[in-house]
């Protein structure tokens, strides 16, 4: 069965801060709801369906909070559908959503993904004091530190790239008005000389906790058709699990990320990735997961992902961008991360992206992860309706 | 299952909530013996009041003050109270229309006449909590009002208060009783003779540590149970440079994955009786027991040669 063209015709974000205590939950879904709505020109009566992601209930301590949002999304009267995968859910929310266009069950839908940090306690959220076990707490950064190390023995990266990724987020952030991070006096010196942490992370290579929200309408190939602004079209989709733990876990290079990347560039066509996807954004919320997700998507040979890093090709100006958004790095709403991925993916092939447009960009990949390395989900959008 | 622990697991955190215009003005009217509604697209007034019009899903700002007083529309009798509700003796859980609204409000009906005294249709008047802080405990609840039926439209209201209250925190706790199963209750009560026993799956070989019962991978129980360890290898670290909450050591510390010999993965401890930063991937390494501790309390280098990379690479 041919499935039906997706298009990505409206998209909307908050301004990302550390605190929106000017809105409720509602407020803030309904701020990047609106937004997206504007943007396709549509009202809240042309949407079918709306998919809502967030990251645990726990954080919020809200229960299924899409029970008391349905009003605020519009949803009264149809079908409502809650996606949780972690810190990849804002992706695979998306892919829920998209799958449901492409099978044709609705014509049209909103998708939206948000956290309000402020509210919540992720270390709480994640780390309940389960009885019997040592309590070894070293927080996020602990957990994922040890692998970047694992990552710098086996590729010999030079102990410089994670800053320097963070000096590149943090100056393309500068060019994105909803970003969370504006650090206008930003140096390379600055991201060298800030605490480390977790050593071989510091301060300056770990993504900021933020309150936001990001919100798509994606449509089938006859709302493309009546959109004001130019669509981007979904040319693939994927997501793959695999468990947090298990004996043979690569946690450099998950088989499950791989996997989710060879689908969907095999989905979309693509078969030289380097040379083939204008921009990249993907979910490092510490730097030095730039180099090790390029290998794992297939952008470069194993060890060999810190040299793109190193020469400047990541850079907005470079031949493959990476994260010209500023990315989680400079902005990260959990829940909401994966999902705003995928969004600025489709904002540069729509030319979109203002002053952090990648020149010329045809086709972008949005990637997300979550959950100790355990799920992953990626897109790829273009400027041309897929041909197939 | 006699073999198997158990424990209380409580998890208790104090929520904050940022309100919003809507509820800001709600509950900063109860602070002020005032209750709010807002009137929809169609004109009915939904108290307690909702953000966005749940028919047309259009903003709504429209703001009106109901009666203090209302009709009962549905009620549940509640006989043994717990603890942390409205009230501490046996009570109802009444939906309330207040006169001038068009839904029905939950709350509590403290109601001396016991549960036959209570009706649906019956007379009810808010009783407010001497002390207010803007939060929906300042009803401290519903009490018959006999003195008849009243009267009251809903009125314009401007929701604009002194000194709004624009955030609550709404703590919450859960109590559960955990039960780690009977692979990792093994695996605790050997620890308890200072024995790591690990478990192998009958498919792959590979060996668990601590076991969960099940190999992950091929999906079948695990139930040979095999001793690992007490020495192991250091596959990879991280120096620990900021203090966690609820965890009593001293920084920095050295955050270590360790393959105990015999085990497939590595499990997770710190190092200790090294400086921090002469910790290597690859040291060799053994446990440092404490007088009646659960677990080790840290591990430390054996002296022996560092391990070859290639022998603990697949374990990274
Ligand atoms: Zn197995």
């Amino acid at each position: 069965m041919v499935k039906e063209p997706v298009a990505v015709v409206g998209i909307g974000q908050t301004k990302h801060v550390a605190a929106r205590r000017d809105v409720s939950i509602a407020g803030l879904v309904r701020e990047a709801a609106v937004r997206a709505l504007d943007d396709a020109q549509l009202t809240w009566a042309d949407i079918d369906a709306v998919v809502i992601g967030k990251a645990p209930d726990f954080f919020e301590g809200v229960m299924m909070p899409e029970l008391y949002l349905a009003d605020a999304l519009g949803a009264v009267g149809k079908p409502m559908l809650r996606v949780h995968t972690a810190g990849s859910v804002g992706g695979s929310t998306a892919l829920v959503a998209c799958n449901l266009v492409a099978a044709r069950v609705h014509r049209t839908v909103l998708t939206l993904a948000f956290e309000k940090q402020s509210e919540s306690n992720a270390m709480w959220g994640l780390s309940l004091p389960i009885p019997f076990q040592q309590p070894l707490l070293a927080g996020a950064g602990g957990f994922f530190a040890p692998h970047v190390r694992a990552y710098m023995r086996r590729s010999g990266a030079p102990d410089t790239i994670g800053s320097l990724v963070a000096y590149k987020d943090r100056r393309n952030a500068l060019k994105n008005p909803y970003a969370h991070l504006h650090e206008k006096d930003i140096t390379l010196e600055k991201v060298q000389s800030s605490p480390m942490l977790w050593d071989p992370i510091r301060y300056s290579e770990t993504c900021p906790s933020s309150d936001g929200a990001c919100a798509m309408v994606l449509t089938d190939a006859v709302g493309a058709r009546r959109a004001p602004r130019r669509p981007a079209w979904v040319l693939g989709g994927a997501m793959r699990s695999e468990p947090t733990m298990f004996a043979g876990k690569d946690y450099v290079s998950p088989r499950a990320g791989k996997e989710c990347a060879a689908d969907v560039f095999l989905q979309s066509g693509i078969t030289d990735p380097r040379r083939e996807i204008d921009a990249v954004e993907m979910y490092v919320p510490f730097s030095w997961y730039e180099p090790m997700w390029l290998e794992n998507l297939g952008f470069a040979a194993e060890g060999e992902g810190w040299k793109l890093t190193e020469s400047g090709v990541t850079e907005i100006g470079g031949d493959l961008p990476v994260n010209p958004s500023g990315g989680v790095l400079s902005t990260n709403p959990i829940g909401a991360s994966g999902m705003i991925r995928f969004a600025e993916a489709a904002m540069q092939v729509r030319g979109q992206a203002g002053e952090h447009q990648v020149d010329g960009a045809r086709r972008a990949l949005g990637h997300a992860y979550g959950g100790g390395s355990q799920f992953f989900s990626m897109w790829v959008v273009g400027a041309e309706r897929p041909t197939s | 299952m006699p073999d198997v622990l158990s424990a209380p697991l409580v998890v208790e955190f104090p929520f904050t909530r940022s309100l919003g215009p809507v509820q800001s003005a709600f509950l900063t009217g109860l602070r002020e013996r005032s209750v709010l509604g807002v009137r929809t697209a169609d004109g009915r007034v939904l108290v307690p009041p909702a953000e966005y019009d749940p028919v047309t899903a259009e903003e709504i700002r429209e703001l009106v003050e109901v009666g203090t007083a209302g009709t009962v529309t549905a009620w549940a009798w509640n006989p043994q109270p717990r603890p942390c509700q409205p009230l501490d003796r046996a009570f109802a859980w009444v939906l309330v229309r207040l006169d001038g609204a068009d839904t029905a409000l939950l709350h509590a009906l403290d109601a001396p006449g016991g549960a036959q005294s209570v009706r649906t249709g019956m007379r009810v008047r808010i009783r407010w909590a001497l002390e207010r802080e803007g939060a929906i405990t300042d009803i401290a609840c519903f009490e018959p009002d006999d003195d008849g039926p009243t009267t009251h439209e809903a009125r314009p209201h401007s929701g604009e208060f002194a000194d709004p209250v624009t955030g609550i925190t709404a703590p919450a706790r859960l109590d559960y009783t955990y039960f780690p199963g009977r692979a990792q209750s093994r695996y605790i009560t050997a620890l308890a003779g200072r024995k790591t026993i690990g478990e192998r799956c009958p498919s792959c070989r590979k060996v668990y540590v601590p076991p969960r019962g099940a190999c992950p991978t091929c999906g079948v129980a695990t139930d040979e149970q095999v001793e690992v360890g007490p020495r192991g290898t250091v596959t990879t670290f991280c120096v620990v440079n900021i203090k966690a909450k609820n965890v009593d050591i001293e920084v920095p510390y050295v955050y270590v994955h360790i393959a105990l010999d015999g085990a497939d993965l590595a499990l997770h401890g710190r190092i200790g009786g090294i400086p921090y930063d002469q910790v290597r991937m690859g040291m060799r390494v053994e446990p440092v027991w404490t007088e009646g501790g659960r677990h080790p309390d840290h591990y430390r280098p054996t002296g022996e040669p560092d391990a070859d990379y290639d022998s603990y690479r697949e374990l990274l």
